[in-house]
Protein backbone atom coordinates (compact mmCIF):
# COMPACT_ATOMS: atom_id res chain seq x y z
CA UNK A 1 0.00 0.00 0.00
CA UNK A 2 0.93 3.37 -0.89
CA UNK A 3 -0.40 7.16 -0.11
CA UNK A 4 -0.82 9.70 -3.27
CA UNK A 5 -2.23 12.73 -3.34
CA UNK A 6 -4.88 12.79 -5.87
CA UNK A 7 -5.97 16.19 -6.86
CA UNK A 8 -10.19 16.05 -6.62
CA UNK A 9 -10.71 20.26 -7.24
CA UNK A 10 -8.50 22.24 -9.94
CA UNK A 11 -9.42 25.11 -12.14
CA UNK A 12 -11.88 24.34 -14.87
CA UNK A 13 -10.26 23.12 -18.52
CA UNK A 14 -12.45 25.81 -20.26
CA UNK A 15 -11.13 28.30 -17.92
CA UNK A 16 -7.90 30.50 -19.10
CA UNK A 17 -4.99 29.96 -16.62
CA UNK A 18 -5.04 34.12 -16.05
CA UNK A 19 -5.76 36.48 -13.27
CA UNK A 20 -9.21 38.48 -13.99
CA UNK A 21 -9.72 42.46 -13.31
CA UNK A 22 -12.79 41.39 -11.10
CA UNK A 23 -12.80 43.21 -7.59
CA UNK A 24 -11.80 40.80 -4.55
CA UNK A 25 -15.02 39.03 -3.77
CA UNK A 26 -16.80 39.36 -7.02
CA UNK A 27 -19.13 36.75 -7.62
CA UNK A 28 -18.74 37.51 -11.67
CA UNK A 29 -15.55 34.81 -10.88
CA UNK A 30 -17.89 32.33 -9.53
CA UNK A 31 -20.01 32.36 -12.36
CA UNK A 32 -17.63 31.98 -15.14
CA UNK A 33 -16.09 29.26 -13.20
CA UNK A 34 -19.05 27.57 -12.96
CA UNK A 35 -19.84 27.95 -16.69
CA UNK A 36 -16.52 26.41 -17.59
CA UNK A 37 -16.79 23.37 -15.62
CA UNK A 38 -20.50 22.79 -17.17
CA UNK A 39 -18.61 22.90 -20.69
CA UNK A 40 -16.04 21.10 -19.22
CA UNK A 41 -18.00 18.34 -17.62
CA UNK A 42 -20.36 18.33 -21.17
CA UNK A 43 -17.12 18.19 -23.37
CA UNK A 44 -18.31 21.30 -25.74
CA UNK A 45 -14.85 23.88 -25.41
CA UNK A 46 -13.73 23.07 -28.78
CA UNK A 47 -17.73 23.78 -30.54
CA UNK A 48 -18.40 26.44 -27.26
CA UNK A 49 -19.11 30.25 -28.64
CA UNK A 50 -19.55 32.49 -26.34
CA UNK A 51 -21.37 35.91 -27.10
CA UNK A 52 -20.09 38.55 -24.50
CA UNK A 53 -21.99 41.64 -23.06
CA UNK A 54 -20.97 45.58 -22.30
CA UNK A 55 -20.38 45.46 -18.63
CA UNK A 56 -17.61 44.13 -15.86
CA UNK A 57 -18.03 40.78 -18.02
CA UNK A 58 -16.69 42.29 -21.31
CA UNK A 59 -13.76 40.48 -21.42
CA UNK A 60 -15.04 36.71 -21.38
CA UNK A 61 -12.40 36.37 -24.59
CA UNK A 62 -9.92 36.49 -21.88
CA UNK A 63 -10.64 34.64 -19.41
CA UNK A 64 -12.60 31.60 -20.87
CA UNK A 65 -10.55 28.75 -23.27
CA UNK A 66 -13.79 29.09 -25.96
CA UNK A 67 -13.98 31.14 -28.74
CA UNK A 68 -16.06 34.50 -28.05
CA UNK A 69 -17.74 37.15 -29.76
CA UNK A 70 -18.20 40.79 -28.52
CA UNK A 71 -22.14 42.17 -28.54
CA UNK A 72 -22.97 45.88 -28.63
CA UNK A 73 -24.68 46.32 -25.32
CA UNK A 74 -27.64 44.53 -24.51
CA UNK A 75 -27.40 42.57 -28.23
CA UNK A 76 -26.12 39.43 -27.22
CA UNK A 77 -28.89 37.02 -27.68
CA UNK A 78 -29.60 38.78 -31.20
CA UNK A 79 -25.75 38.06 -31.67
CA UNK A 80 -26.25 34.46 -30.77
CA UNK A 81 -28.93 33.92 -32.46
CA UNK A 82 -27.44 34.83 -35.52
CA UNK A 83 -24.43 32.81 -34.35
CA UNK A 84 -26.34 29.38 -33.56
CA UNK A 85 -28.50 29.65 -36.70
CA UNK A 86 -25.46 29.42 -38.93
CA UNK A 87 -22.86 27.08 -36.97
CA UNK A 88 -26.08 24.43 -35.80
CA UNK A 89 -23.42 22.10 -34.49
CA UNK A 90 -22.15 24.67 -31.95
CA UNK A 91 -22.92 25.19 -28.44
CA UNK A 92 -23.59 28.82 -27.80
CA UNK A 93 -24.40 31.13 -25.19
CA UNK A 94 -24.26 34.09 -23.87
CA UNK A 95 -23.35 35.98 -20.51
CA UNK A 96 -25.07 39.21 -19.50
CA UNK A 97 -25.09 41.51 -16.86
CA UNK A 98 -28.73 42.61 -15.45
CA UNK A 99 -28.02 46.56 -16.80
CA UNK A 100 -27.05 44.75 -20.23
CA UNK A 101 -29.78 42.51 -20.22
CA UNK A 102 -32.29 43.77 -18.55
CA UNK A 103 -31.91 47.24 -19.74
CA UNK A 104 -30.85 47.86 -22.85
CA UNK A 105 -31.44 44.86 -23.72
CA UNK A 106 -34.49 44.07 -22.80
CA UNK A 107 -36.40 43.67 -26.03
CA UNK A 108 -33.32 41.26 -27.73
CA UNK A 109 -33.71 38.83 -25.08
CA UNK A 110 -37.53 38.39 -24.83
CA UNK A 111 -37.90 38.31 -28.74
CA UNK A 112 -34.86 35.66 -28.42
CA UNK A 113 -36.55 33.50 -25.22
CA UNK A 114 -40.04 33.74 -27.11
CA UNK A 115 -38.73 32.84 -30.77
CA UNK A 116 -36.65 29.76 -28.72
CA UNK A 117 -33.53 30.63 -30.25
CA UNK A 118 -31.39 27.04 -29.64
CA UNK A 119 -28.96 29.44 -26.93
CA UNK A 120 -28.30 29.41 -23.69
CA UNK A 121 -28.16 32.64 -21.47
CA UNK A 122 -26.67 33.19 -18.35
CA UNK A 123 -27.78 36.63 -16.48
CA UNK A 124 -25.77 37.73 -13.94
CA UNK A 125 -27.64 39.82 -11.81
CA UNK A 126 -26.17 42.18 -9.14
CA UNK A 127 -28.63 44.66 -8.54
CA UNK A 128 -26.49 47.67 -9.98
CA UNK A 129 -24.42 48.44 -12.94
CA UNK A 130 -21.05 47.49 -12.10
CA UNK A 131 -18.79 48.39 -14.75
CA UNK A 132 -20.10 52.46 -15.00
CA UNK A 133 -20.07 53.59 -11.45
CA UNK A 134 -23.34 51.44 -9.79
CA UNK A 135 -26.10 53.22 -11.21
CA UNK A 136 -29.79 51.89 -10.68
CA UNK A 137 -30.87 48.98 -12.76
CA UNK A 138 -33.79 47.29 -13.30
CA UNK A 139 -33.24 45.04 -10.94
CA UNK A 140 -32.00 47.38 -8.13
CA UNK A 141 -34.65 46.40 -4.70
CA UNK A 142 -36.81 48.62 -3.26
CA UNK A 143 -34.85 51.90 -1.56
CA UNK A 144 -31.30 50.57 -2.46
CA UNK A 145 -29.53 53.20 -2.85
CA UNK A 146 -27.33 53.46 -6.22
CA UNK A 147 -25.72 56.59 -7.69
CA UNK A 148 -28.40 57.01 -9.82
CA UNK A 149 -30.94 56.77 -6.31
CA UNK A 150 -29.27 58.28 -3.51
CA UNK A 151 -32.17 58.31 -1.56
CA UNK A 152 -32.77 55.15 -2.44
CA UNK A 153 -35.10 53.40 -5.48
CA UNK A 154 -38.46 55.01 -5.14
CA UNK A 155 -40.91 52.21 -6.19
CA UNK A 156 -44.05 55.27 -7.30
CA UNK A 157 -41.36 56.48 -9.85
CA UNK A 158 -39.10 53.81 -10.81
CA UNK A 159 -41.44 50.81 -10.68
CA UNK A 160 -40.68 47.38 -8.84
CA UNK A 161 -37.11 45.15 -9.70
CA UNK A 162 -38.11 42.95 -12.39
CA UNK A 163 -37.86 39.09 -11.50
CA UNK A 164 -36.58 38.05 -15.09
CA UNK A 165 -36.64 34.67 -14.62
CA UNK A 166 -40.19 34.40 -14.05
CA UNK A 167 -40.87 36.89 -16.27
CA UNK A 168 -39.33 34.86 -19.25
CA UNK A 169 -40.87 31.66 -17.98
CA UNK A 170 -44.01 32.70 -18.96
CA UNK A 171 -43.15 32.71 -22.94
CA UNK A 172 -43.78 29.36 -25.13
CA UNK A 173 -40.25 29.74 -26.41
CA UNK A 174 -38.27 29.05 -22.95
CA UNK A 175 -37.22 25.43 -22.43
CA UNK A 176 -35.79 26.16 -19.29
CA UNK A 177 -35.18 29.01 -16.69
CA UNK A 178 -34.98 29.12 -12.80
CA UNK A 179 -32.41 31.26 -10.50
CA UNK A 180 -29.53 30.50 -8.60
CA UNK A 181 -27.00 32.27 -5.88
CA UNK A 182 -23.47 31.37 -5.40
CA UNK A 183 -23.46 32.73 -2.01
CA UNK A 184 -22.72 29.16 -0.33
CA UNK A 185 -21.15 26.42 -1.27
CA UNK A 186 -24.94 24.51 -1.30
CA UNK A 187 -26.23 27.09 -3.77
CA UNK A 188 -22.79 27.11 -5.48
CA UNK A 189 -23.47 23.29 -6.03
CA UNK A 190 -26.59 24.00 -6.76
CA UNK A 191 -25.90 26.81 -9.68
CA UNK A 192 -23.35 24.77 -11.22
CA UNK A 193 -26.25 21.42 -11.97
CA UNK A 194 -28.71 24.28 -13.12
CA UNK A 195 -25.88 25.77 -15.43
CA UNK A 196 -24.99 22.31 -16.56
CA UNK A 197 -28.96 21.73 -16.86
CA UNK A 198 -29.38 24.93 -19.31
CA UNK A 199 -25.95 24.04 -21.54
CA UNK A 200 -27.47 20.40 -21.91
CA UNK A 201 -31.30 21.44 -22.90
CA UNK A 202 -29.26 23.52 -25.54
CA UNK A 203 -26.99 20.09 -26.20
CA UNK A 204 -29.74 17.53 -26.71
CA UNK A 205 -32.53 19.38 -27.32
CA UNK A 206 -31.64 21.96 -28.91
CA UNK A 207 -34.08 24.59 -26.15
CA UNK A 208 -33.76 27.68 -24.84
CA UNK A 209 -32.13 27.93 -20.90
CA UNK A 210 -32.05 30.38 -18.87
CA UNK A 211 -29.77 30.96 -15.70
CA UNK A 212 -30.17 34.04 -13.70
CA UNK A 213 -27.38 34.10 -10.96
CA UNK A 214 -27.38 36.16 -7.99
CA UNK A 215 -24.27 38.07 -7.12
CA UNK A 216 -22.52 40.27 -5.33
CA UNK A 217 -20.81 43.96 -6.22
CA UNK A 218 -18.76 44.83 -3.23
CA UNK A 219 -17.28 47.57 -4.80
CA UNK A 220 -20.88 49.60 -5.67
CA UNK A 221 -22.60 48.45 -2.96
CA UNK A 222 -19.86 50.08 -0.31
CA UNK A 223 -19.42 46.33 1.52
CA UNK A 224 -16.22 44.30 1.89
CA UNK A 225 -16.73 40.62 -0.08
CA UNK A 226 -18.07 39.31 3.34
CA UNK A 227 -20.66 41.95 4.07
CA UNK A 228 -21.70 41.89 0.60
CA UNK A 229 -22.16 38.00 0.31
CA UNK A 230 -24.58 38.65 3.45
CA UNK A 231 -26.50 40.88 1.43
CA UNK A 232 -27.48 38.30 -0.89
CA UNK A 233 -29.30 35.91 1.38
CA UNK A 234 -30.09 39.26 3.77
CA UNK A 235 -31.58 40.98 0.80
CA UNK A 236 -31.94 39.23 -2.81
CA UNK A 237 -33.28 36.05 -2.11
CA UNK A 238 -36.16 37.54 -0.69
CA UNK A 239 -37.02 39.18 -3.29
CA UNK A 240 -35.94 37.14 -5.65
CA UNK A 241 -36.67 33.68 -4.88
CA UNK A 242 -34.38 30.63 -6.10
CA UNK A 243 -35.90 27.88 -8.06
CA UNK A 244 -36.90 26.25 -11.12
CA UNK A 245 -39.83 28.51 -12.56
CA UNK A 246 -39.79 26.12 -15.89
CA UNK A 247 -38.62 23.22 -17.15
CA UNK A 248 -40.39 21.46 -20.41
CA UNK A 249 -39.34 20.15 -23.95
CA UNK A 250 -38.53 22.67 -26.38
CA UNK A 251 -41.18 24.45 -28.51
CA UNK A 252 -42.66 21.58 -31.25
CA UNK A 253 -40.92 18.85 -29.82
CA UNK A 254 -43.92 17.98 -27.06
CA UNK A 255 -44.85 14.36 -25.98
CA UNK B 1 0.77 8.94 5.58
CA UNK B 2 0.54 12.30 4.18
CA UNK B 3 -2.05 14.93 5.03
CA UNK B 4 -4.69 15.84 2.74
CA UNK B 5 -3.92 19.49 1.19
CA UNK B 6 -4.75 22.61 -0.25
CA UNK B 7 -2.73 24.98 -2.29
CA UNK B 8 -3.92 28.41 -2.24
CA UNK B 9 -2.28 30.25 -5.09
CA UNK B 10 -0.91 33.47 -5.19
CA UNK B 11 -1.20 34.56 -8.42
CA UNK B 12 -4.97 34.25 -8.03
CA UNK B 13 -5.74 34.92 -4.93
CA UNK B 14 -7.13 38.27 -3.93
CA UNK B 15 -8.18 38.57 -0.33
CA UNK B 16 -12.11 38.63 -0.10
CA UNK B 17 -12.06 35.77 2.67
CA UNK B 18 -14.96 34.18 1.48
CA UNK B 19 -13.07 30.73 1.71
CA UNK B 20 -12.66 31.31 5.73
CA UNK B 21 -16.52 30.80 6.18
CA UNK B 22 -16.92 28.26 3.70
CA UNK B 23 -14.74 25.78 5.19
CA UNK B 24 -16.73 23.85 8.07
CA UNK B 25 -13.80 23.38 9.70
CA UNK B 26 -12.73 26.98 10.26
CA UNK B 27 -9.14 25.93 9.06
CA UNK B 28 -8.23 28.89 6.54
CA UNK B 29 -6.98 32.20 8.27
CA UNK B 30 -5.89 35.73 6.61
CA UNK B 31 -2.47 36.25 6.48
CA UNK B 32 -0.41 39.50 8.09
CA UNK B 33 1.14 40.16 4.75
CA UNK B 34 0.69 41.40 1.13
CA UNK B 35 1.34 39.18 -1.69
CA UNK B 36 2.58 40.18 -4.97
CA UNK B 37 -0.72 41.23 -6.49
CA UNK B 38 -0.58 43.76 -3.16
CA UNK B 39 -3.79 42.17 -1.54
CA UNK B 40 -3.85 40.01 2.35
CA UNK B 41 -4.04 36.27 0.55
CA UNK B 42 -6.05 33.14 2.78
CA UNK B 43 -3.20 31.02 4.42
CA UNK B 44 -4.08 27.82 6.00
CA UNK B 45 -1.07 26.40 8.83
CA UNK B 46 0.37 23.50 8.76
CA UNK B 47 -1.62 22.37 12.18
CA UNK B 48 -4.83 22.99 10.71
CA UNK B 49 -3.63 21.07 7.35
CA UNK B 50 -3.56 17.92 9.38
CA UNK B 51 -7.64 18.37 9.86
CA UNK B 52 -8.39 18.99 6.32
CA UNK B 53 -10.63 16.80 4.95
CA UNK B 54 -10.50 17.45 0.97
CA UNK B 55 -14.01 18.33 0.81
CA UNK B 56 -13.18 21.37 -1.62
CA UNK B 57 -15.69 23.24 -0.07
CA UNK B 58 -13.19 26.27 0.24
CA UNK B 59 -12.02 25.85 -3.67
CA UNK B 60 -15.70 26.52 -4.53
CA UNK B 61 -16.60 29.19 -2.66
CA UNK B 62 -13.19 30.70 -4.05
CA UNK B 63 -14.64 33.45 -6.74
CA UNK B 64 -10.87 33.30 -8.38
CA UNK B 65 -10.46 29.79 -8.48
CA UNK B 66 -7.46 30.10 -6.69
CA UNK B 67 -7.23 26.84 -4.21
CA UNK B 68 -6.45 23.26 -5.23
CA UNK B 69 -7.27 20.54 -3.41
CA UNK B 70 -5.82 17.15 -2.57
CA UNK B 71 -6.67 14.26 -1.07
CA UNK B 72 -4.75 11.43 -0.08
CA UNK B 73 -5.46 7.92 -0.91
CA UNK B 74 -3.96 4.67 -0.77
CA UNK B 75 -3.33 3.03 -3.85
CA UNK B 76 -2.67 -0.90 -4.36
CA UNK B 77 0.94 0.93 -5.91
CA UNK B 78 -0.66 -0.51 -9.75
CA UNK B 79 -3.00 1.89 -11.24
CA UNK B 80 -4.46 4.38 -10.11
C1 LIG C 1 -24.68 51.72 -26.07
C2 LIG C 1 -24.05 51.88 -24.73
N1 LIG C 1 -24.71 52.50 -23.75
C3 LIG C 1 -24.15 52.63 -22.52
C4 LIG C 1 -22.90 52.13 -22.27
C5 LIG C 1 -22.28 52.30 -20.89
N2 LIG C 1 -22.30 51.07 -20.12
C6 LIG C 1 -21.22 50.24 -20.07
S1 LIG C 1 -21.44 48.94 -19.05
C7 LIG C 1 -23.00 49.47 -18.63
C8 LIG C 1 -23.85 48.74 -17.64
C9 LIG C 1 -23.34 47.41 -17.24
O1 LIG C 1 -24.06 46.92 -16.17
P1 LIG C 1 -24.43 45.38 -16.00
O2 LIG C 1 -24.97 44.86 -17.29
O3 LIG C 1 -25.31 45.28 -14.83
O4 LIG C 1 -23.06 44.65 -15.80
P2 LIG C 1 -22.04 44.61 -14.57
O5 LIG C 1 -21.00 45.63 -14.91
O6 LIG C 1 -22.79 44.93 -13.31
O7 LIG C 1 -21.51 43.23 -14.58
C10 LIG C 1 -23.31 50.66 -19.28
C11 LIG C 1 -24.59 51.37 -19.12
C12 LIG C 1 -22.22 51.49 -23.34
N3 LIG C 1 -21.02 50.92 -23.16
N4 LIG C 1 -22.83 51.35 -24.55
S1 LIG D 1 -17.52 46.68 -10.10
FE1 LIG D 1 -18.84 45.14 -9.16
S2 LIG D 1 -19.45 43.74 -10.84
FE2 LIG D 1 -17.67 44.95 -11.54
S3 LIG D 1 -15.85 43.67 -11.07
FE3 LIG D 1 -16.15 45.08 -9.35
S4 LIG D 1 -17.42 43.96 -7.89
FE4 LIG D 1 -17.59 42.90 -9.87
S1 LIG E 1 -10.86 21.31 1.70
FE1 LIG E 1 -12.56 21.45 3.18
S2 LIG E 1 -11.61 21.06 5.19
FE2 LIG E 1 -9.94 21.50 3.76
S3 LIG E 1 -9.58 23.68 4.00
FE3 LIG E 1 -11.01 23.47 2.30
S4 LIG E 1 -13.03 23.63 3.22
FE4 LIG E 1 -11.57 23.29 4.89
S1 LIG F 1 -11.87 32.85 -1.49
FE1 LIG F 1 -10.18 32.69 -2.95
S2 LIG F 1 -9.60 34.81 -3.42
FE2 LIG F 1 -10.89 34.86 -1.59
S3 LIG F 1 -9.39 34.81 0.12
FE3 LIG F 1 -9.99 32.68 -0.26
S4 LIG F 1 -8.46 31.92 -1.74
FE4 LIG F 1 -8.29 34.13 -1.73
Amino acid sequence: MTTVLKNVFDRPVSLKDVSTHFCPGCQHGTAHRLCAEAMDSLGVQQRAIGVASVGCSVFLYGYFDIDVVEAPHGRAPAVATGVKRVRKDDFVFTYQGDGDLAAIGTSEIIHAANRGEAISVIFVNNTTYGMTGGQMAPTTLPQQQTSTSPTGRNVASDGYPIRMAELLSGLEGVSYSCRVAVNNPKNIMAAGKAIEKAFRCQVEQGGFGFVEVLTTCPTNWGMNPLKANNRVAEEMIPYFPLGVFKDIAPMGQEV
Amino acid sequence: MPSNRIEIDPIYCKGCALCTIACPQKLIEMSDALNEQGYIPAVISSGNLARCTACALCARMCPDAAIRVFKSVETDGGQS
